[in-house]
């Protein structure tokens, strides 16, 4: 997994709440059997004006200039601030990538859906949560100043305004943040524990045979 | 005497007894018994398998089947009944990784108990009480119905399931949802969950697990209480369970995975102490009256945009909240819906009775006995009829439900996700309508620019022969 330390990145606002997983990248793009590619159909349907299937040349197709997405002054965001319950429904882990490829590596919102939530760690993409009141400063600020930034300085737990003038600080479960920083692979550190993986599960076989074999 | 262990939740029963490893922070190894996998969500998870050198902990853990992209007609042509290609590729991806990798059952494309995970785990008794149960679905919900600790999570977690047996993982809070009474006529447990998300919220259970109790909820068949636990997740709750009783057990006997004989009678002794301990503590609890509980029909593009079919559609101008507001807004021009209008009055394209929420016998059988000698409505294009397994289907015909449909207009298909998410050939085309006994009304989900409304199958059925929604309360 990639390393996520600190960023600093270009902010774009997505003004809505409950955005579900099968926006950020909808059914007809989960066929692949790989985990990169989706960029070009982040929000697919909010994004572009006709509807989208796997194989076609995005970029041939009519973008919606009324997506937020699409605004010149957000070309190269990497950080997007959303609302509440980003990333609900679905578990497809196809979100993050989506999101990954398209250039996000920070999400920054007041609540997540719970799995979404889980899988950006397994990703290197941090979702951050701020308070509503921070984020709706977010959002005034994002749309008052063209070329809006943000530093998201993970080791601090910090998201700043590049001029200093605020910053927000923010809560993260200690593991998470280890793995983030270092770039851990979780497999490789859970085998660390095979021992007791096998001795739980002879003991369980012991006492549930029923749910062996 | 008094008990040296606090009294402790379902939730905290199936939290500790799967414990491998826990830091000072909390950060769990949890041990996984059941893992349902499915070819949507696994090829990324085998592939980095392979990548890394890795092989499956336990073989006999994993239980899977094709059914998100598999066709619904066309079967009798064999997998060239498969056309989409990528569809193609990923099925025949699952094929290749389970042969390399093994399962402890497999119901491939075409097999003839192949069907929906969250179907056939229950079905072939894959799914025990006790078990943690995870999959890569966000609907693994289902399986608490048997008193499971079961929930969705992504392909990187599949992955680390496949290789390692165990999910990292943090404690949720407990909730309990307690429906007291008894349900109305034409109430069902879709009506229920769909009343429940309407009460909470859409992100209502975020972060906790939710167990349902109450004198409504021990009154449901099994196939309700999976209805009824499928839809936490839209609740916002990962998982959601109830109690082990004597259906579950009476369920579960005799079923091809589950234990025979004298390991039987043990399961079952453990199984029925898989119930809150009197004086448990929950973090949060909601009640709902079951008396009070009208047959639910979704109006918006979140599960929580939900009222009683008697109701009116929204008007955003009596909303305060500004976000709110603007998501009413936004929710009504989608559904192509006017503020004030009686939910009655929808009309509706198509309509589909299936998915892992609604396709189990007692759905089929419920809906049948509402469209039994009468007919689709001239202005319905398209009525399916989707069983959530081959097994269920067998059933449906052996009863003779596939001439009921048949005989009204409906079409009747082979099993599998279907319209439900729509990667199959089966969905709505830009501004159709249907009524849906699915999960998720969300845009675009049951096809691009496709307007979706939940309801309960008797609702769909019901819809489907007057062609707008009625209050099937009042179905004669």
């Amino acid at each position: 997994m990639e390393k996520f330390t600190t960023l600093n990145g270009l902010v774009a606002p997505l003004d809505r709440a409950n955005v579900d997983t099968d926006q950020i990248i909808p059914k007809q793009f989960l066929k692949s059997i790989r985990r990169t590619g989706f960029g070009p159909n982040l929000f697919d349907s909010w994004r572009y004006l006709n509807t989208g299937e796997p194989g076609m040349d995005n970029a041939r197709r009519p973008l919606n200039p009324d997506f937020v997405l699409n605004q010149a002054r957000y070309q190269g965001a990497s950080i997007l601030v959303a609302r509440a319950n980003f990333g609900c429904g679905s578990s497809r882990e196809h979100a993050p990538w989506a999101l990954l490829d398209f250039g996000f590596r920070c999400v920054i919102a007041p609540s997540y859906g719970d799995i979404f939530f889980n899988n950006c760690f397994k990703n290197g993409l941090l979702p951050v949560v701020l308070t509503q009141a921070e984020v709706e400063r977010l959002f005034h600020d994002v749309a008052a100043f063209p070329g809006f930034r943000l530093t998201v300085d993970l080791a601090q737990q910090l998201v700043s305004y590049p001029d200093a003038s605020r910053a927000f600080r923010f809560e993260i479960d200690p593991f998470r943040k280890l793995c983030l920083l270092e770039g851990l692979d979780e497999i490789g550190l859970t085998l660390r524990h095979s021992d007791k993986i096998h001795a739980f599960e002879e003991r369980r076989r012991a006492e549930q045979p029923w749910l062996f074999g | 005497m008094a008990s040296l262990v606090a009294p402790q939740t379902l939730y905290d029963k199936l939290w500790a007894s799967h414990v491998v490893h826990a830091e000072d922070d909390g950060t769990t190894l949890l041990y996984v018994d059941r893992h349902l996998v499915h070819e949507v969500t696994s090829p990324q998870a085998y592939e980095g398998l392979k990548l890394a050198g890795r092989k499956v902990w336990r073989v006999d853990s994993v239980v899977a089947p094709a059914d998100h992209n598999t066709p619904t007609t066309g079967w009798e042509r064999g997998i060239a009944g498969l056309e989409d290609p990528t569809s193609r590729l990923q099925v025949e991806t699952l094929d290749a990784n389970i042969r390399a990798h093994g399962a402890r059952a497999y119901f491939p494309f075409l097999d003839r108990n192949q069907g929906i995970v969250h179907v056939i785990g229950p079905e072939q008794g894959a799914t025990l009480p006790g078990m943690t149960v995870v999959c890569g679905d966000s609907h693994t919900s289902t399986h608490g119905a048997f008193a499971c600790l079961a929930h969705g999570i992504g392909t990187s977690e599949v992955e680390h399931v496949l290789a390692t047996q165990t999910l990292v993982a943090k404690k949720s809070r407990n909730m309990l949802v307690l429906v007291e009474g008894a349900l109305a006529r034409g109430v069902t447990a879709k009506d229920v969950a769909l009343a429940i998300i309407g009460k909470v919220g859409t992100a209502g259970g975020t972060g906790f697990a939710i167990e349902y109790g109450g004198s409504a909820v021990r009154a449901l068949s099994m196939e309700g209480r999976m209805t009824l636990c499928n839809m936490s997740i839209e609740a916002g709750a990962r998982c959601g369970m109830i109690a082990v009783d004597d259906r579950t057990i009476e369920y579960l006997r005799g079923r091809p995975l589950a234990p025979r004989g004298e390991l039987w009678e043990r399961a079952v002794a453990h199984w029925r102490t898989l119930r809150s301990d009197d004086g448990a503590r929950f973090d949060r609890e909601v009640r709902l009256a079951a008396a009070e509980i009208k047959p639910q029909v979704t109006w918006g593009t979140s599960p929580e945009m939900v009222l009683p079919v008697d109701a009116r559609v929204p008007d955003p101008d009596r909303e305060k909240d500004p976000v709110r507001r603007e998501g009413i807004e936004r929710a009504l021009a989608y559904m192509g819906l006017v503020p004030n209008m009686p939910l009655t009055n929808i009309r509706i394209d198509k309509v589909f009775i299936g998915s892992c929420t609604n396709s189990r016998i007692e759905d089929l059988r419920a809906a049948a006995a509402i469209v039994r000698g009468r007919h689709v409505a001239g202005s319905v294009k398209l009525a399916l009829v989707v069983p959530g397994s081959g097994p269920v289907k067998r059933q449906a015909e052996k009863e003779g439900l596939d001439r009921v449909f048949k005989d009204a207009g409906f079409e009747w298909r082979e099993p599998g996700c279907s319209m439900c998410l729509a990667m199959n050939a089966d969905r709505l085309e830009p501004g159709e309508r249907s009524a849906s006994t699915s999960n998720r009304n969300f845009e675009g989900r049951q096809g691009a620019g496709g307007r979706t409304h939940l309801v309960s199958p008797e609702m769909a059925a019901a819809a489907a022969v007057a062609g707008h929604f009625v209050d099937v309360r009042q179905w004669r």
